[in-house]
């Protein structure tokens, strides 16, 4: 009997976790997948009437201006995060006196819960006393920075907030990926004679491909799941003009009472995720199984 | 007596594949078995399932004359040392060797009774306080020795304790195992790449390679008779010579011809050698192979080759020529005349050669 | 460092180089301001008078210090009905974090050592199904979850959200030390199970004494993830049971009354000092666990 249990332990072990991600990551994804089919409102109903939900979203301007958001936003704070990452690892990489205060001054933002960062910006952002009042203190009188209640421009305030509160990030990872490049090849290159910048963009820079990609992958996840920080910041304003999907969906959850929408949304957002952590997924295990 | 091991027909599969194939092996107590090979032939798997770290998917093994196909590796009584040795990084020294007494519920009293004794065999006393991350190669190989010891096991089984160690400190361990051998009267079980361990450790030598036993034997019989091409060719440093050859049979033994380049090939004749097939391997080991005059025997013959190279090495001279299509190694004394470029007159002592068969690589005498 | 030290061409003038040197620490200087910008201003915002604020610019200094702010967002601003200011949701958040954190770590600890030294039929693929539950957005779960809670009786209370924390802490806790037991040779849990010991034994005698380093990474991660949660805490508490982050967002939030920015900013930084405070203290480990399963390596 001893033998028996000493050798099904660790499933034993293991299977809590597993059941309990199977029924509450994966059962839960199936219950919100069926209900995206159906005609639930306040009440979940089970009786699956195809894509009616997913024609009333597509239809519904605001989750247009969601998704378009969703897509401006990813886009500009993934490219921004990234380069602006880079560009401070390289300087970090230059063998800094004081790296150790200044990259902890670069990375403080990421222990911040994004609605302190949204509640920070929103009051700098602010147009009556923030910023746009300083400088227009200091002279400049016909400087505007209204961008956060401006329609237009407020989508790219959550991307400034964004930027600020991930980019240390960024460079933590480059400025790893950066020194983890071989230093033999570096010293190979030097005794060719290569330049400094040549080394970089020539040798180092390519080599760091993976990493680039797992920073891609995490940032826009970020972007996916941003939520807190538009509450923080904009509360989904003016009027829907910053609303995301994670926004939506939870408006339609808890204060429309449409479930089927919130369901239907919910998938949409899973789906976007899915398309692009699958991929990265499956090529990272693959390699480690290989290895 | 009863063997202190006996393993029969054993095979080990993981999934579909193959590990081991009709494994059978048998040693008496006292002895010290090598299983030695290339890497990937099964050696460490065997020794993992000699242990019980492994499952055996078919045949049966018997430690002290008890089946232990099933039991699990705590109840077989046997110890283990690692390559890594395998110290568990966050305890002393004491405790590292006395872990599996206090697991095993063993009194305080005892525990230090039997620490004590080892520390002394190995000696180690000064170290029992220090974590394994302080000690040296060697130190550690020895710890890891004392944690088998003081186990009293039937069975010492060692998976490459040496491999990790640089060349110098490798010799030195190798003889310390070889006199606890001795003192301990224990048996032993080892696995190794290096053929030289083998030769001198072992009392009885397990060749293999892809999974299937390739010889046993006792290092004599390995070295002056081994059973097959890979063997030969595996065991013995530089490698035995395995030259292609032509036999004709005539009414006193064989006539033996080996091509020579850019000369007729040479004749030898071996009265021994009736029976054999028109195409053979011959084997012949480099200090079976002398400078003409220097090498007497029953049957020493003499032929002109061509030197092609000649590498001194202290006590010998290596002489490299060709024979059969293939490069040829002679081992000869220092002062040797032969110079590269130059034709040298070699002595062959065919009374220790081996014939190969050409297809199957066996062994013909 | 990536040493590129001999790589300057000997061409360059020694004047260039040290203008080079300058021009980057200028920059970095900049950016330094760039990120402590939000911090500063949310301090000295803070630490003024509602008319020092209106009258003055966001970047000066107090001119006159003041805490009374400060008393107000921790005892008096309200929150919705209530206006006890942050200190009972700042206890809420106590309450859920310390249990959330220390359950999920040592469920990932148990999760983590099966699976990288006990190898079985599936544990890969067992593993692997388990990472993706970490990428999910969350919104996915939130009604099925919602229901759930509601019918276990536990909806809107702080066992709930410790119940949901540690359901969906459990892909990363088991990932950071799944890593890290990886790396412990598998010969260490061999030599022991020569000796002896047992699946928990081994675990114990072994395992649990190196692990340190990956404990406190862990801890860092999920106290940080548990703590500045705003989703599952808006999602899944009721009027007493929040926690500082959902609070914060009513305070800040509220239309009634004067909109009382210091009261905001003292609010925001209350909420944002444990992990602030753990990130200053234990950054580096913080790091390492930002990267532990991200770079290649």
């Amino acid at each position: 009997m001893s033998e028996w249990l000493e050798n099904h332990l660790p499933k034993m072990v293991l299977a809590p976790s597993f059941i309990a991600v199977l029924v509450f990551v994966y059962g839960f994804i199936g219950w919100t997948a069926w209900v995206s089919l159906t005609r639930s409102k306040l009440l979940p109903r089970y009786e699956i009437k195809g894509f009616v939900q997913y024609d009333k979203l597509f239809d519904s301007p605001r989750w247009d201006t969601a998704m378009n958001n969703l897509f401006i936003f990813g886009a500009l704070f993934i490219i921004i995060a990234m380069v602006l990452g880079l560009l401070l690892a390289i300087m970090l990489d230059q063998k800094i006196r004081t790296e150790g205060v200044i990259r902890t001054i670069y990375l403080y933002p990421m222990a911040l819960s994004m609605i302190v960062t949204g509640t920070a910006w929103k009051w700098i952002l602010n147009p009556g006393l923030g910023i746009e009042a300083t400088v227009r203190g200091w002279g400049f009188e016909n400087f505007s920075f209204d961008w956060v209640v401006n329609p237009d421009f407020a989508i790219y305030t959550i991307v400034l907030a964004a930027v600020w509160q991930s980019s240390g990030f960024v460079m933590a990872l480059f400025l790893a990926g950066l020194r983890s490049v071989d230093g033999e090849i570096i010293k190979a290159a030097q005794v060719d004679g290569i330049p400094t910048w040549r080394i970089y963009s020539a040798i180092i820079i390519p080599s760091m491909a993976p990493i680039f990609l797992s920073a891609f992958i995490v940032l826009a996840h970020l972007a996916i799941k941003s939520f807190d920080l538009v509450i923080a910041l904009t509360g989904g304003g003016p009027g829907y003009a910053t609303d995301l999907p994670a926004t939506y969906m939870y408006a339609m959850a808890f204060s429309r009472g449409d479930i089927g929408q919130a369901a239907s949304s919910a998938m949409i957002m899973m789906l976007v995720v899915f398309a692009i952590v699958v991929p990265y997924l499956y090529s990272e295990l693959r390699a480690k199984n290989d290895g | 007596m009863a063997p202190i091991l006996d393993i029969k027909n054993l095979y080990k599969n993981y999934g579909t594949t193959e590990i081991l194939k009709d494994i059978n092996v048998a040693i008496e107590p006292g002895d010290f078995l090598v299983l030695v090979g290339p890497s990937g032939c099964g050696k460490s798997t065997l020794l993992n399932c000699i242990a019980g770290l492994e499952p055996i998917t078919g045949g049966s093994l018997h430690i002290g004359g008890k089946d232990m196909t099933h039991v699990s590796p705590k109840d077989r009584d046997i110890a283990m040392v690692f390559q890594s040795y395998a110290l568990y990084p966050t305890m002393s020294v004491a405790k590292n060797i006395t872990f599996g007494m206090k697991v095993r519920g063993v009194d305080q009293a005892t525990q230090e009774r039997k620490l004590a004794e080892v520390a002394s065999q190995l000696q180690i006393e000064q170290l029992l306080n220090r974590r394994p991350g302080q000690l040296s190669g060697g130190q550690r190989q020895r710890v890891a020795m004392g944690r088998a010891l003081v186990r009293d096991p039937k069975l010492f089984l060692f998976d490459e304790p040496l491999s990790n160690l640089d060349a110098k400190l490798r010799v030195e361990m190798r003889s310390e195992i070889k006199k606890l051998h001795q003192t301990l009267g224990a048996s032993m079980v080892y696995v190794t790449h290096d053929q030289i361990e083998a030769m001198t450790l072992a009392t009885k030598i397990v060749v293999m390679k892809g999974g299937v036993i390739q010889q046993i034997g006792t290092p004599s019989e390995i070295y002056n008779k081994p059973a097959n091409l890979f063997v030969a060719d595996f065991m013995g440093s530089p490698a035995m010579n395995l030259i292609p050859a032509k036999v004709r049979q005539n009414g006193a033994g064989a006539e033996i011809e080996i091509t020579r380049p850019n000369s007729a090939p040479i004749i030898l004749h071996d009265p021994k050698a009736s029976g054999l097939p028109q195409d053979v391997i011959l084997g012949l080991r480099p200090e079976d192979i002398a400078e003409a005059g220097f090498r007497a025997g029953e049957n020493v013959q003499q032929a002109e080759c061509h030197v092609d190279m000649v590498e001194p090495a202290g006590a010998d001279t290596y002489v490299v020529s060709q024979l059969g299509g293939k490069q040829i190694t002679a081992r000869m004394h220092a002062e040797t005349s032969a110079v590269a470029g130059q034709s040298l007159s070699f002595a062959f002592d065919l009374s220790k050669v081996s014939y190969f068969a050409k297809e199957t690589g066996e062994r013909l005498n | 460092m990536a040493d590129l030290s001999y790589s300057q061409p000997r061409t360059q003038s020694n004047l260039g180089k040290i203008a080079l040197r300058w021009l980057l620490y200028v920059l970095l200087c900049l950016f330094a301001v760039y990120y402590l910008m939000p911090l500063f201003v949310m301090v000295t915002t803070s630490l003024k008078s509602l008319e020092e604020i209106r009258t003055g610019s966001l970047v000066a200094l107090p001119r006159e210090v003041t805490f009374d702010a400060w008393k107000t967002a921790w005892s008096g601003a309200c929150t919705g009905i209530q206006c006890e200011g942050l200190q009972p949701y700042f206890w809420n958040s106590v309450m859920l974090a310390v249990p959330a954190v220390m359950i999920s770590t040592l469920i990932g600890a148990l999760n983590g050592y099966v699976v990288a030294q006990w190898r079985f039929k599936g544990a890969n693929l067992i593993f692997s199904l388990m990472l993706f539950g970490c990428f999910i957005p969350f919104q996915v779960v939130l009604l099925p979850m919602a229901r759930l809670l509601g019918l276990m009786g536990l909806a809107g209370t702080i066992p709930g959200l410790i119940f949901v924390h540690v359901i969906y802490g459990i892909g990363f806790t088991t990932l950071f030390f799944r890593n890290y037991y990886v790396t412990i040779p598998s010969e260490l849990v061999k030599a022991a199970k020569v000796d002896g010991a047992n699946f928990f034994r081994i675990f114990w005698s072994i395992f649990l004494p190196l692990s340190l380093p990956i404990i406190v990474v862990t801890v860092i991660w999920q106290f940080t993830q548990i703590w500045n949660d705003f989703l599952f805490g808006v999602s899944f508490s009721q009027a007493g049971t929040q926690p500082v982050t959902v609070a914060l967002n009513n305070i800040v939030n509220s239309t009634t009354g004067v909109k009382e920015y210091n009261v905001d900013m003292a609010a925001a930084i209350i909420a944002a000092l444990p992990t602030l405070l753990v990130y200053v203290v234990a950054g580096k480990y913080f790091i390492r666990g930002l990267t532990a399963g991200s770079v290649k390596g």
